[in-house]
């Protein structure tokens, strides 16, 4: 009886194996019909750029333009054309409750985005040229000394925005849930801020600027474990030649090399990253329920969050 | 790799090793004629010579040489230093920093500021050490 047994088995796996591949054939033409199908729809559908997958995920929108509700939807939930949401608590845009802080500091970004590039036109960030350039600006280039005195001007009063729109935002509590997100990017936003202010500090390669930057990157020396006087810093082999200060100026010392770097630090990657942060800022107010008011402009439960429990 | 791109393998920064006469060619005191192009002051007393690294010790300006107060001033901070170069008033931790000095063959004075001897609070420091001044 013992040797049977495992023929038997084999026998019935066979049977069964055979009807399962009849069953596999069949399902692989179905799919294959219903993929067919799929293909000629979406190939129906990329006539239209409206109805493709790119553009619904960046309009969020249906596309059935047949219902007038989706059509308005389509306009009013577009932060391209509403940068506010459609609906808002009065009392929430007052000034004496926002300052409109935020928005200052978000036109004078732009105000000095537009004088920087300006300014790119007339400056040359090298030893020989930077300072000459800088005079030449002042006094020499039509409407160069405005344009160099709105963009300082415009950099000084952006920190101050900056630090004022945090305090407001402190003192309305609006860090708190279910914004504590935006918070964390706007954090980041007032020290991408500030590293603009200090690397276009060293720009016009003066006194004032060449010391500030001498004093700013000597802190760096003192980084934990990637400074050369750091705490850890020599035992991990950091020396005034490899460590996070070498890196930030190209050098030991703050000359030609630092120039390059802090100008192309505070003409492109800076504003490009902080860019990006700030689109995801505005979003955030939106999708985070629109500007915090006096009263809960929505309430915690009207919120379209999945909550366990 | 994204980080050691920016630390570059050369650099095109001036000698930390130079030649800065014989001692004779010194008065006793501080003689501040190479501060514009080392970046160094030469300090003679009686028995020694040594070479203070122009870097305030706080966060690193170059002070000023006030001859008739006979200190040297840092203008970012306010840190004071005697004619030695040992801190006494400011925010400044430490004395400044003294360079590595050595006499060559012809009785030249080489200085090399990439090695520096310092005095942190609370310690000996290596301005005893040998390198640290010419014994004169």
């Amino acid at each position: 009886m013992e040797p049977e047994k495992p023929e038997q088995q084999e026998t019935k796996q066979l049977t069964t194996g055979e009807k399962s591949d009849t069953g596999l054939v069949q399902k692989v033409r179905e799919t294959g019909a219903a993929l067919k199908e799929r293909a000629i729809e979406e190939a129906k559908t990329y006539k239209d750029p409206q109805d493709t997958q790119l553009w619904k995920s960046i309009f969020r929108v249906s596309h059935d333009r047949s219902d007038p509700r989706n059509r308005s939807l389509a306009i009013l939930s577009n932060v391209f054309l509403h940068l506010h949401p459609a609906k808002i608590n009065r009392d929430a845009v007052r000034y004496p409750f926002t300052w409109g802080m935020g928005g200052i500091t978000f036109y004078l970004f732009i105000v000095l985005t537009f004088t920087g590039v300006l300014l790119m036109f007339y400056y040359h960030p090298t030893k020989a040229d930077a300072f000459k350039d800088i005079l030449y600006l002042e006094h020499d280039v039509p409407f160069g000394k405005l344009l160099r005195n709105m963009h300082r001007w415009a950099a000084h009063l952006m920190v101050i925005t900056t630090w004022l729109h945090m305090f407001r935002v402190v003192l309305t509590g609006s860090y708190k849930r279910p914004r504590e997100f935006n918070w964390c990017v706007g954090v980041v936003l007032l020290v991408l801020t500030l590293l603009l202010s200090f690397t276009g500090y060293l720009l016009p390669d003066d006194q004032l600027g060449f010391w500030a930057v001498t004093v700013g990157t000597n802190m760096a020396r003192a980084t934990p474990m990637f400074g050369s006087e750091g705490p850890f810093g020599v035992q991990l082999g950091m020396t005034p030649y490899n460590d996070v200060r070498f890196g930030l100026l190209g050098g030991s010392i703050v000359d030609s090399n630092a120039l390059l770097r802090s100008y192309i630090w505070h003409c492109i990657g800076i504003p490009l990253v902080a860019s990006i942060f700030m689109a995801v800022h505005f979003w955030r107010i939106r999708k985070d329920g629109g500007i915090s008011g006096p009263a809960p402009v929505m309430l915690e439960t009207e919120l379209k969050v999945t909550k366990k429990k | 790799m994204f980080l050691r791109f920016f630390l570059p393998r050369s650099i095109l920064e001036p000698s930390s090793v130079f030649r800065i006469g014989s001692p004779d060619d010194y008065a006793l005191g501080v003689d501040t004629k190479w501060q514009q192009q080392y970046r160094i002051w030469v300090t003679k007393t009686s028995d020694r010579l040594f070479v203070i690294y122009a870097r305030c010790t706080h966060l690193g300006c170059t002070p000023d040489w006030k001859a008739s107060e006979n200190k040297f001033k840092c203008p970012c901070h306010g840190s004071g230093y005697d004619s030695e170069g040992i801190a006494f008033e400011g925010p400044a931790p430490r004395p400044m920093d003294r360079a590595h000095v050595s006499l060559d063959a012809e009785g030249q004075i080489v200085v090399d500021v990439s090695r520096l001897y310092d005095w942190p609070k609370g310690t000996q420091g290596k301005f005893e050490e040998k390198g640290a001044f010419i014994q004169l």
